[in-house]
């Protein structure tokens, strides 16, 4: 396919993560590729939301949270000492299950970030046309960019987001179950979104719906308890697990 | 107990009406019976005059001046204070037995009566710091009086502050004090303004820490510098009312005070319930 292929950006290896007591990932070690779509689908509570806030460190915010492993992204370790944890987060975006844009103008909301990181006024102002045109929002939004982000509908709400995070220039995006609140068609113009923003970003996606997997992703991993069962290009896991209990998750025989 | 349902609503309802209509009557009454009587009294000379004649004619205007000072010296001091310190408890701070220590001393400072302020201030202030008895020591004390109320409406304030707003903001690899400040605590100002009026109302109102800290029997000229003496409305009222010359003489006197000292409050009260509703407005709840 393109230039990018097989290039891995994301490098987990060997990580568990503890809340408190009880261990919420084991061992999981996995290669996230540059420029693709990876898909992270289980039942709940099987860990691959813990597992994608280990990625931009979210779980930080979490007092009784404990790691061990590394998460290497283009070779560094997040988890280093001398990491910046604020930068990672610039570097690695993250779009939530539910809408959750400021109380704010649409286009405070998108300038929000760069706005903060110190740009000019006029590379802000490139920066949130830009970031609405790339999250195909612009057209609906082009006449009241003053107008409150919550006058906008969940799906707009959601795109919002995605153009705040794009606003930041990540390199990677992390989705969170993005299209869960959404109606069909929302969650479709949120898909094709996704499928065109992976030229540019490396994206990894928690998702509970199977056919949003098999339709956007490249690469799919199943998580069952804690554990990675199995991971491959997407079209090997739905049409060929090797794995049993993959197979009984795809075909809804749980979860 | 053993009404049916749609008894028992009905009956609840009627309770709770009657409850509401007895608060609207208490206040109504009272704030009639002070405009009634105090209004023949209200003038220009009397807010803009010394106290003459044994404070038996005249105005109140050093009392007023020293009121609002007090007000707006005390809220200066504990507004910041209170804030930051509700940021800090709310945003920072991990939840253990040094914030349980910290939340158990606010909530006990703000049963504390006040005249154990005035003790403190008078101590502290008066004494220990030389202040004497001034504007300042009676702002400072005011402000340690009020600022529990501040920091506990503005760590409920925080508390509501949806946790989505902090991961959205901290995601974007903003610092959590860029958070705060851009996001966090502009939500929260309309609940923090609940507090400050409040707050307001109390410095205003309060008579013993200020008697004990600075505030004088009578004193007909303006205070030059926050080092001085002052009068003040509350004390002002008080000694009308039980100590002055003549108690029967000065009553119109002693209303049109305290209508002054409400309409104060309600004027201060006035600004903060405006900047709260711009912030409402602006984050469109």
């Amino acid at each position: 396919m393109s230039k990018n292929e097989n290039i891995t950006n994301i490098k987990i290896e060997n990580l568990d993560l503890w809340y408190g007591e009880k261990q919420a990932l084991k061992d999981i070690s996995i290669d996230i590729p540059k420029n693709k779509v990876t898909a992270l689908i289980g039942p709940s509570g099987c860990g691959k939301s813990t597992f994608l806030r280990c990625l931009n460190r979210m779980n930080d915010l979490v007092r009784i949270c404990r790691i061990e492993g590394d998460v290497l992204i283009d070779e560094q370790n997040i988890y280093g000492k001398d990491v910046d944890v604020v930068d990672l987060r610039k570097r690695v975006g993250m779009v939530f299950q539910k809408p959750n844009p400021f109380p704010m103008s649409i286009y405070d909301n998108v300038a929000y970030g760069p706005r903060i990181h110190g740009l000019s006024k006029s590379e802000v102002d490139e920066r949130v046309h830009k970031a609405l045109e790339d999250a195909a929002l612009m057209d609906e939004v082009r006449d009241r960019l003053n107008d409150k982000a919550f006058s906008l509908s969940g799906g707009q709400q959601q795109r919002l987001c995605i153009a705040r995070t794009l606003a930041v220039k990540p390199e990677i995006i992390l989705f969170d179950e993005p299209c869960s609140a959404l109606d069909p068609i929302s969650t479709s113009k949120i898909e094709d979104l996704i499928l065109e923003l992976k030229k540019d970003y490396t994206i990894v996606i928690v998702t509970h719906n199977m056919q949003q997997a098999a339709r956007i992703s490249d690469h799919t991993a199943f998580f069952l308890l804690g554990e990675l069962i199995e991971f491959g290009r997407t079209k090997h896991i739905f049409e060929d697990p090797q794995i049993k209990s993959t197979e009984d998750y795809i075909t809804g025989r749980f979860g | 107990m053993f009404l049916r349902p749609d008894k028992a609503e009905k009956l609840a309802f009627a309770t709770l009406k009657v409850c509401m209509a007895s608060v609207i009557i208490f206040v109504s009454v009272l704030l009639i019976h002070i405009i009634v009587n105090g209004y023949s009294v209200l003038s220009i000379d009397f807010i803009t005059q010394m106290p003459m004649k044994r404070m038996t004619e005249g105005g109140i205007y050093p009392a007023i001046v020293g009121t609002v000072s007090l007000i707006g010296l005390s809220m200066a001091l504990a507004v910041p204070l209170g804030i930051l310190s509700a940021i800090y408890l709310n945003e920072y701070s991990r939840p253990g037995r040094a914030s349980w220590v910290i939340e158990m001393a606010i909530n006990n400072l703000a049963g504390t009566p006040s005249v154990v302020f005035g003790l403190f201030g008078l101590a502290l202030f008066v004494k220990y710091f030389g202040f004497g008895p001034s504007i300042l020591s009676a702002s400072l004390t005011l402000a340690l009086l009020i600022l529990p109320v501040i920091i506990r409406a503005s760590k409920e304030a925080l508390m509501t502050v949806p946790q989505e707003y902090r991961e959205a903001s901290l995601a974007l690899g903003i610092t959590k004090w860029q958070t705060t400040r851009k996001v966090i605590l502009p939500a929260a100002i309309p609940g923090i303004m609940t507090g400050i009026v409040l707050s307001i109302g109390r410095v205003a109102g309060e008579t013993a820490p200020i008697l004990l800290t600075g505030a004088a029997y009578f004193l007909p000229r303006i205070p030059d510098s926050v080092f001085s003496q002052f009068m003040a409305l509350p004390y002002h009222l008080f000694v009308l009312a039980t100590s002055g010359t003549s108690i029967s003489q000065t009553r119109p006197l002693q209303y049109g005070t305290a209508l002054v000292l409400l309409s104060i409050v309600f004027m201060m009260n006035g600004i903060a319930v405006v900047i709260r509703n711009h912030y409402r407005k602006k984050l469109n709840r």
